[in-house]
This record gives C-alpha cells, structure tokens and sequence, in this order.
C-alpha cells in the first residue's frame, strides 16, 4: 500500500511549505486601509475630501505655528521681523508667561510658593484618585488645604494650624458621641470645631509674629491660571461632598430636611452662575462697611460650590434612585441604621453609577472659572482680555493668547477625562 | 446675638477666611469684628457712612483706593511689572501724592463697565477714574459728582482707505460694526436717521470681536469712541489702510467722579484734575515744578504751587499738594504725551483735548 500515492498523485511534498506573510491586500496597513478608508466607492471619496480638509489645515496652521517667534519684545517687532509673512506672535507668551500663570499681582520672589503648592497637590491627590496606594497616605491629603493656604497666601502659619485643630477637635468630639447618635456626635463636632476658632480668633493675633515666615499675599494678588486652578479645586472638592449630602437629603423622610433641599437646589439651579458671581462681587459690597468684607476670593468659592453642588446633588440623585429597592432593603434588614445603610451599601454603588455625570459637572465647573473675569478677577482669561490685551505692545494679539489657555484647559479637562474612564473601568464589577 | 456672631466672625478669622493680615494686627481685628454685624444693617446705613469724611478715612488708611478699568489701552494696564500706568491711573497717583504725598500709596482697584458704580457707591473705592461718560442720569440719579473732564471723547468711524469714503454722510447702505448695549448704538441710530440714510448694523460684543469682525470685512465701517479706534487702528498691520473720519457723532466727557454728598473730598479731585490742566497752561512742567516754586514771579503759579496764599489749607491739605501732585505725574500735557500722544503708538493728537489758548476745550477755573 505504501506506493499507492506514488501512481496516484504526481508529487507528495513531505516537509511544510514555510509561513509565507499573508498577501498584502489582505493583511498589514493595506487591508486596513481598505477595509476602514476605501471600503465602498462613497467611502473612498469622503476619506479623500477628508484628507484634503486636513492638508488645507495643516498647510494653513502648520507653517504659522513652526514660524512663530519666541522671543521679540512686542507686536509691532514680531510684525517688522515678519516683514508681512504670516506667522504666529508667541513671543507675548514668553514675555508674560508669569503673568498668565501667577497674575500680575502676585510677588515675582514668591512664585515658588504657588508651584510648590501644586506639586504637593500631585501627591495630595495620588491616594484620593488612586485607592490601590497605602491609606496612609491620605493623612497627606487631609494637611494639604492647610499647608496649600499656608504657601499660597503666606502670613502667620497659627492661621492653618487652628483652623486644623479646630477639625481636629470636631472629628475626637465626633468619634466620641457617633456611637451613640450620629446627629449628637455630627452637631457636637461642629460645636467643638467653632470653639476651637473662637478661641483661636484671641490666640492667632496674639501669637502671630510682626514678620512671619511666609510674607502674606492678598486674595486680590492672585491671579493667572493659578487662580483657575485653585477655584476648580476647592469648589469641586468642597461641592462634591455637600451635592452628597443634598441628595441624601432631598430623599430624605423628614419634610423639613427635605423641603430644604428641594428649594436650595431647585433656586440654585434656576439661577445662572453669572448672576450668583455679580451678588458675591457686587451686591455684597453694599451689605459690609467700606473697611471691612469678607475676602472676594471666598464669596466666589461659595458661590461656585453652592451652584455646582445643586448641580452634583441631582447627578447623585440619579445615582440613589438607579438603585433597586432591594438594596435599601436589605441594608435594613441587616439592621444597619441610616448612616450605616448609606455609607456602607448605598453610596457605594450609587456613586460609581454617577461617576460620568460627576465628573461632567467637574470639567465644566473648572472651565466655568474663567466667569470670574467678569467680575474683575484677572485669572487666565481674565489676564488676557484685561492687562495683556490693553498694553501697547502686545494689543491685537488674540490667536496666540486664547490658543494657550485653550490648551492650557485642554489639557486639565482632558486629563480629568481619562481618569473618570480609568476609574469606570476600574469599578466595573457589576453583572453587565 | 451679638456674642453668637463674634463666635462666627472669630472662626471665619481662624480658618483664615479673612486675609490674615488683618489678624496681625490687634485694632484691626477689633473692627473685623463688626463685618458681620455690618453685614445685618441695611445698605443705607453703610453707604451713609461711607458718605462722610472720605479724606479722613484715605488718610488713615494712608492709601487711595482708586477704581480703573480692568485694562483699557493707553488710559489703564498693567505692564509687564505688574505696575498700573495709564492716563486714568495718573490721575489716581496725582490725587495719592497731593493726599498722602506718595503717588505710589494707591491701591489700584479694577472695575468693569457693570462693577465699577457699584464699587463706588458701596465705598470700596474713593474715586472711579475709568474713562467714564459725564452723562445727567449718572450725576444725578446715581448720586455721584463728576469732578470735570479729563478726556474730551466722540463717536467716530473708522473705514478701509479702499471703500472711497471722506464723509460719515457717505456711508449710506453701508454695515456697521457696533457693540451693543452701550449709548454709541443709540448715537449711531440718531446720526443715520438725522442724516436720513440708512445702514445695517453687525452686532458684537467687545473691542476685540469688532476688530476682528472689522478686518475680516464683515462690516464696511467700525463705530465706537474716537480714542478708541485709534488705539484699535494702532494694532492693525497697516494702519495706514485705515481711516477715522472726520464726523464725531456724540460728545462723550471722560471724567473721574467720586460719591455724591462728601464735597470736600470732591473738591480735593477736581482742584488736583484743574491744578495738573493750569500747570499746563502755565508752563509748570515735572522737569521745573521745584525751581518754579522757589523761583516765579507770576502770582498765579506761587499761588499754585504754595508758595503764596492758603490755597492748600482751604481744602484740607498742606501748602505743597499741587506740587507734589505735578512733580509724580507731570502736568496734563505731559501725562497725555506720555500714555495716549502722538509719540506713542496709540498717537492721539491732542485736538478738543488742547488748552483753550491753543483752541481746545481745556479751560481750568483760576487759582485764586
């Protein structure tokens, strides 16, 4: 039998062919181009006006980025140094890049201040973002709004330290009477804390040195993308945790409570952010003695929290009422009371199914700190329209300016972006 | 009451709400006290307040809180110092030196157009020097007192060489770049229908945006005060293709003004504003104001820089005021040629703005 193959086929190859790479219309960039790009005669013809729209932007962008100057000393230099050729300006980026960064205000010597500051804020945050890093690490985050204030505004350090204390003394008051009632142990820590200050109010200008460490620097020096910065912080990492307790509350049993809620955030909700930035810088001027107001800086924090934590509390709101009723009541038939129930079942998931909507809020409420240009803080945009555009040298400069802040935010919102995919990605352990 | 709201003001204070160097300092945290309790009484009452002794209060506080635009180019901005300079900022820093003897104790405040009444009537600053309107209803109604002119403005037009237009009279049909909401969209209406010709307006919404809306031919002509577009012309790659013409359509008296009600201290501003426009006139200039003042034999400018008569002690100050105030900024000729005059790029020509023995409209009442 073994010769049958021999008269009945012409060749038997005994050994494989060698893998041969797979035809180049079916495999590699080609195939990929034709299935993506060229699949059928109209996809072809849009990939091919596409590219087109794309070289006419290239050509016209390209050479008026890559030709830009650095370094001439105002508009009317870049302007005889172009001799009419159309090229960017960036030149008003070098020579006020401290300015667009810190405000015109702020000492230059003190600049290290500020930055220090938001390298401190990286490591602030890492363990908030990141829950796989050592819990440790949150003690870093809970003193940096304390030693952040300390560097950014300077002046006597007992300012944070009681300020710290006072939280401190609020949070033993409460670990002490939570056990027995968290409403008790709630109203007795905030009791402590505003002991603690009122003394401190004695004791800080008694202590405070005639030149402390840290010279001081007035909330109306700030400036710059800084200023952004610093707003968008505070007010997402203070609204979060009262749009929490708004929702808590608008759900809540006891119509008082609820009634409460409803009407704050629905009112903050209806009115638009603008206007709530005019009372904080306008209105209120009127209510205090010529000498004496509250820093501008805090009205516009409280303003900024209160309308994006209306905003937040409906987002969590969403969050509450996805949940299946068997979940409240299997917290209950656990036997956990009402905080427990929302700390420990509730929240949890109600959270990470609002993650999107929060951080939608997030992007939008740091982009919506540019507003207070209109109230006369010079933040990022601020800067730009008011000092920079109205000094004789660089008048007449938009693209350039308004291309950096853009790419500034871009790259703040777009980084906030990824995380909130990271993060859902993370928590994906549900059924789907 | 009172103890539950120093319990609120002291924690605000502790968590350092309040700039901490207010904390520093004992009597200063005494009068914080009453933020709060001031926060309660009714805004008359403060605005009252604020209304009496305001040179008593500069002077104790021993810096002037002066309002200016949030940058305005060639009248108030920053440079790249950080240092506020500008023809409305000098009027500050002379009020500053003959007040307090330094023209650099003042305490710039920036105001919008929307901000900037509301920052004087409520008391955060002394005077408002923002390149305001001298109009009734602001005078009366709003209950401020304008202290003269310091800027002599109009409408005008500005127009591409290449439309062929020498009048506004010519602009019949024609677009027109306008910013709304302000009082020269009112005075475009009254021209074209004085005029009886018609036009079609693009609206927009700030100096910028017309400018760019003007270069890009979205409109045929551009309209807004004259310093205004002069300054814009100055930005554009050729200037030269560009024309103002010659119509002035509005009367727009830029001036400083300070509250209704405390004449003495309005007295000090207008009489600073009038002493820099007569050392104009009189040829006292920054260079020679200190051998002036030793040296004249014109009674006026002895009068004028106190080395005759009591002029200072009438209103409150000391022999030297106007000189100090014309040695820091110069005299008004020297404040326009340094900020907005034909040597800068803004390049204004002086022209209502001259004195009125070179036929302008400067015209201070005399020292006497």
């Amino acid at each position: 039998m073994s010769d049958t193959h021999e008269h009945s086929v012409a060749f038997v190859r005994t050994t494989d062919i060698e893998q041969q790479p797979a035809p180049s219309n079916a495999a590699g960039p080609v195939k990929w181009m034709r299935d993506n790009l060229f699949a059928t005669w109209p996809n072809a013809l849009l990939t091919v006006a596409s590219a087109y729209v794309i070289y006419l932007i290239l050509t016209a962008t390209l050479p008026w980025i890559l030709g830009g100057l650095w370094n001439t000393s105002s508009l009317a230099e870049c302007r005889e140094v172009l001799q009419g050729k159309s090229a960017a300006c960036f030149s008003v980026l070098t020579d006020r890049w401290n300015q667009l960064l810190f405000g015109f205000k702020y000492p230059s010597e003190f600049y290290w201040r500020p930055t220090l500051a938001l390298v401190l804020m990286f490591f602030a945050l890492a363990p908030v973002l990141f829950f796989d890093l050592p819990r440790k690490l949150l003690i870093m985050t809970l003193l940096y709004p304390f030693v952040a204030y300390w560097l950014i505004w300077g002046g006597t350090i007992w300012v944070p330290v009681f300020a710290l204390l006072g939280f401190i003394a609020g949070y033993f008051v409460y670990a002490r009477f939570v056990a027995q009632n968290f409403a008790l142990g709630f109203f007795g820590g905030v009791a402590a804390a505003a002991v603690v200050w009122y003394v401190a109010g004695f004791v800080v200008s008694m202590l405070a040195p005639e030149s402390p460490l840290l010279a001081s620097v007035p909330s109306r020096d700030l400036g710059g993308f800084m200023l952004n910065m610093m707003l968008g912080l505070t007010c997402v990492s203070l609204s979060i945790p009262l749009g929490i307790a708004l929702a808590l509350g608008r759900q809540s049993s006891m119509p008082l409570i609820k009634w409460m809620c409803v009407v704050f955030i629905e009112f903050i909700r209806g009115v638009p952010l603008i206007t709530l930035l005019f009372v904080a810088s306008v209105m209120l001027a009127y209510f205090f003695p010529p000498d004496a107001t509250v820093d501008l800086f805090l009205r516009v924090v409280i303003m900024i929290t209160i309308f994006s934590a209306a905003y937040i509390a409906e987002v969590v709101r969403g969050g509450l009422a996805a949940l299946p009723k068997g979940q409240y009541e299997a917290a209950d038939s656990l036997g956990l009371d009402y905080a427990q129930a929302m700390r420990l079942i509730i929240l949890p998931q109600a959270l990470k199914i609002s993650i999107p909507g929060i951080v939608n809020i997030a992007v939008g409420l740091f982009k919506d700190t540019t507003l207070v240009s209109v109230i006369s803080m010079f933040d990022l945009v601020g800067m730009i329209r008011g000092p920079i555009l109205a000094s004789t040298d660089w008048n007449g400069v938009y693209w350039e300016l308004l291309g950096f802040a853009a790419v500034l935010f871009f790259v703040v919102c777009y980084g906030i972006s990824q995380y909130s995919q990271w993060l859902e990605r993370r928590l994906a352990t549900d059924h789907r | 009451m009172r103890v539950f709201l120093q319990r609120i003001t002291a924690g605000v204070q502790s968590a350092g709400f309040i700039h901490p160097k207010v904390v520093e300092n004992q009597e200063e945290v005494k009068m914080k006290k009453s933020i709060i309790l001031g926060a309660l009484t009714i805004a008359g009452l403060s605005a009252g307040a604020a209304a009496a002794g305001t040179l008593d209060d500069v002077k104790a506080r021993g810096t002037l809180n002066c309002g200016v635009t949030t940058g305005l180019v060639g009248f108030a901005a920053p440079d790249a110092n950080g240092e506020w300079v500008g023809f409305d900022v000098s009027v500050c820093r002379a009020v500053a030196a003959a007040v307090l003897g330094d023209a650099t104790a003042v305490e710039f405040v920036p105001t919008t157009g929307k901000t900037r009444f509301t920052a004087l009537s409520s008391g955060e600053i002394d005077l408002l020097a923002r390149n305001t309107t001298w109009t009734f209803s602001r005078d009366t109604d709003l209950k401020f007192d304008f202290v003269g002119v310091n800027y002599y403005d109009g409408q005008g037009f500005l127009v591409p060489k290449a439309l062929g237009v020498s009048s506004a009279k010519d602009l019949d049909g024609a677009t027109v770049c306008i910013q709304t909401g302000t009082t020269t969209e009112l005075n475009l209406a009254d021209f074209f229908r004085a005029n009886n010709i018609s036009y079609e307006p693009v609206p927009i919404e700030t100096n910028a945006e017309g400018t760019q809306q003007y270069l890009a031919g979205a409109c045929d002509t551009y309209t807004t005060d004259a310093s205004g577009l002069a300054s814009t012309r100055a930005t554009f790659e050729n200037p030269g293709d560009h024309v103002l013409l010659p119509e002035i359509v509005s009367k727009e008296p830029l001036g400083p003004l300070v509250r209704h009600g405390d004449n003495e201290w309005g007295d000090i501003v207008r009489w600073t504003l009038n002493a820099l426009i007569t050392a104009e006139e009189l040829g006292v200039s920054s260079t020679n104001v200190a051998e002036m003042a030793t040296s004249t034999t014109n009674p006026e400018v002895a009068r004028l820089l106190g080395t005759e008569g009591e002029l200072g002690g009438m209103i409150g100050l000391d022999a030297d005021w106007a000189k100090r105030a014309i040695e820091s900024e110069g005299n008004y000729g020297e404040i326009f040629a340094k900020n907005i005059g034909e040597e800068t790029p803004i390049g204004l020509a002086r022209g209502l703005n001259a004195q009125w023995t070179d036929g302008g409209l400067l015209y201070s009442p005399p020292f006497r």
